[in-house]
């Protein structure tokens, strides 16, 4: 029976809400091969949080904890990793491809002898095999790829899979792992949103271009970003002149970002910022230039000026949401 | 400081991607051909701590004959010599060429090994941690500033919502970011004294791939989205749509 294992990604003690995505991602895959997911928790206390696989439809789950996953360290939780695999006999290893999921699941991958689809936005099962889709060349092309290792990885993109609330009771194993010491530690997190949400997990963001002419204009996007809970946005040029911090540049040399809404404010649309937003599911464009590129993938437009067209677009979402 | 780059062969940014008649790969002819731009945040990188420590840059690359125009584009930028190892072109799976890359890697006793965090054609974010994991040695990815004092390192990568600061004894591996520096132009003295540079071309018998491509297809074209000229006027019915519509707001 194949066995789903799913790897969880805390942070500061705390499950990511990344992982809801991939309870439902495993379990959907567990259901269409006729096998079982596994959530697998790794740290140094974290056998509180097992039970929030219950939620959404995982019932087991894997406690690993030991001093030395105290500290992050990317090849040392590789290798709890892969010693987890190889215990239970996990057929399948999913994790989401955030930052750390396509980190630590190469390394996994190379020390399991397996072979990893990374960032994938979806699977489908055809006679007992699955192939995966990952998006190439920025979302040019799809890629239809599959695995031929036993086990399999697997990193799914965040945000391609809705998560689905299926409550069940948990049953959870301890396991132990014979870990090396580490070759790198993280000695400091530095937060650049001071707490605020990141672009490639926001449900929305609302996003800046030249066009806003300077920083000082960019209330107009974070009024906007505040009345949607929206995270916020920028261009590489906003970002190469030190308007916005780097952590907001959207774009083929920055972040990949794939919310149910993205909008571009006095944003041309230049190809390598389109390769950052096109997984969108949808995209509002405003600019003052009606040949601007980006009206060609936006599914909303309007042709205006930003500094008349944002400000009462703001007022109107503050009233449809306050009524 | 004896430094090596691994250096990627990658389509243009701009470039129209086609798929080729056998469904699973891309049309390569008449391809404007570009060193994959994380790569060269990393021969910058490389040339600056030489300049400073003094040492080599040396760069590797997995490629057919065809890649060593963006081998010496690499070269023109400062670097010392090359590597290629030859094969008709870059795997599918990057497990492959990472195994290749060791291979050559771990007989050059680099005290560093930079590389872009990932190659803009397949997007695979890879090859630094499975180079390192060949080699076990320590790897930071996505790396948007590096200090390096003696046998110590500390690299700065990005993460969801900041970054975080990571600890690490040479000799390493380095995924290098976007942030990380300002590559170098190619001045045309840089230029002509890459071509007197050495690429020295290995054989090298590539591994089974595990990862196999059965299918690329183009994402499903995207109907033309509805688009006001209105100005401020058309604001209450975008906002309208957003709502009844496309239900996000």
């Amino acid at each position: 029976m194949p066995n789903i294992l799913i790897v969880m990604e805390i942070s500061d003690g705390k499950l990511k809400a990344v992982n809801n995505e991939m309870f439902t991602a495993a379990q959907t895959l567990a259901n269409e091969t006729g096998g079982a997911a596994t959530a697998l928790f790794l740290g140094e206390n974290v056998a509180g949080l097992a039970e929030a696989a219950g939620r959404y439809g995982v019932s087991k789950a894997l406690v690993i904890e030991d001093a030395k996953l105290a500290k992050f360290s990317p090849d040392v939780y590789a290798n709890a990793i892969a010693d987890a695999a190889r215990q239970v006999n996990a057929s399948t290893v999913v994790m989401a491809a955030t930052f750390t999921g396509k980190d630590l699941m190469a390394r996994a991958a190379m020390l399991l002898d397996a072979g990893l689809a990374q960032d994938c936005v979806s699977f489908r099962v055809d006679g007992g095999q699955v192939y995966f889709t990952r998006p190439m060349y920025a979302g040019k092309i799809f890629a239809e790829v599959r695995v031929t290792s036993n086990p399999v990885l697997v990193t799914f993109r965040p945000k391609s899979f809705k998560p689905e609330e299926n409550a069940v009771t948990v049953s959870v194993d301890k396991l132990s792992v014979d870990l090396p010491d580490p070759l790198c530690v993280v000695e400091k997190v530095i937060s650049s949103t001071g707490g605020k949400l990141d672009v490639t997990q926001a449900d929305i963001v609302v996003s800046g271009g030249r066009g806003l002419r300077g920083p000082e204009n960019w209330h107009l996007i974070e009024d906007m970003a505040e009345a949607l809970s929206a995270a916020t946005g920028c261009s590489r040029p906003v970002s190469d002149e030190g308007w916005r911090p780097h952590g907001e540049h959207v774009g083929q040399t920055g972040k990949t970002v794939s919310p149910n809404l993205y909008i571009a404010v006095g944003i041309s649309g230049a190809i390598q910022h389109i390769a950052g937003i096109s997984s969108s599911k949808y995209i509002l464009a405003v600019n003052k230039d009606p040949e601007a590129p980006i009206f060609k993938v936006a599914d909303y437009g309007i042709v205006g000026d930003l500094f008349e067209v944002i400000p009462a677009m703001t007022e109107e979402i503050k009233k449809l949401k306050a009524n | 400081m004896n430094i090596a780059v691994c250096v990627k062969q990658t389509p243009d940014t701009t470039a129209r991607i086609k798929i080729a008649d056998d469904g699973k790969s891309v049309v390569r002819d008449n391809m404007q051909w570009i060193i994959n731009p994380y790569d060269e945040f990393a021969i910058e990188e490389a040339l600056k701590l030489v300049e400073k420590h003094g040492g080599e840059v040396t760069i590797i690359s997995l490629g057919a004959a065809t890649a060593e125009k963006t081998i010496r584009e690499a070269l023109a930028m400062g670097a010392h010599a090359a590597i290629r190892i030859n094969a008709e072109q870059a795997p599918d799976d990057p497990q492959v060429t990472a195994k290749a890359l060791a291979d050559v890697l771990k007989d050059g006793g680099y005290d560093l090994i930079l590389l872009g965090r990932r190659a803009i054609d397949d997007d695979q974010a890879q090859i630094p941690q499975l180079i390192a994991t060949v080699l076990n040695l320590p790897c930071v990815t996505v790396v948007d500033r590096l200090e390096i004092d003696g046998e110590n390192g500390v690299a700065t990568r990005e993460v969801e919502g900041g970054s975080q600061k990571v600890a690490f004894r040479l000799p390493a591996v380095i995924g290098a970011n976007s942030k990380l520096n300002q590559p170098r132009y190619r001045s045309l003295k840089g230029i002509m004294q890459a071509k007197k540079k050495k690429i020295d071309v290995r054989e090298a018998s590539l591994a089974e791939a595990k990862l196999v491509i059965e299918k690329l297809t183009y994402p499903p074209a995207k109907a033309a989205g509805k688009i006001f000229d209105t100005g401020v006027d058309a604001v209450p019915e975008v906002v309208r749509l957003l709502r009844e519509e496309a239900k996000v707001i």
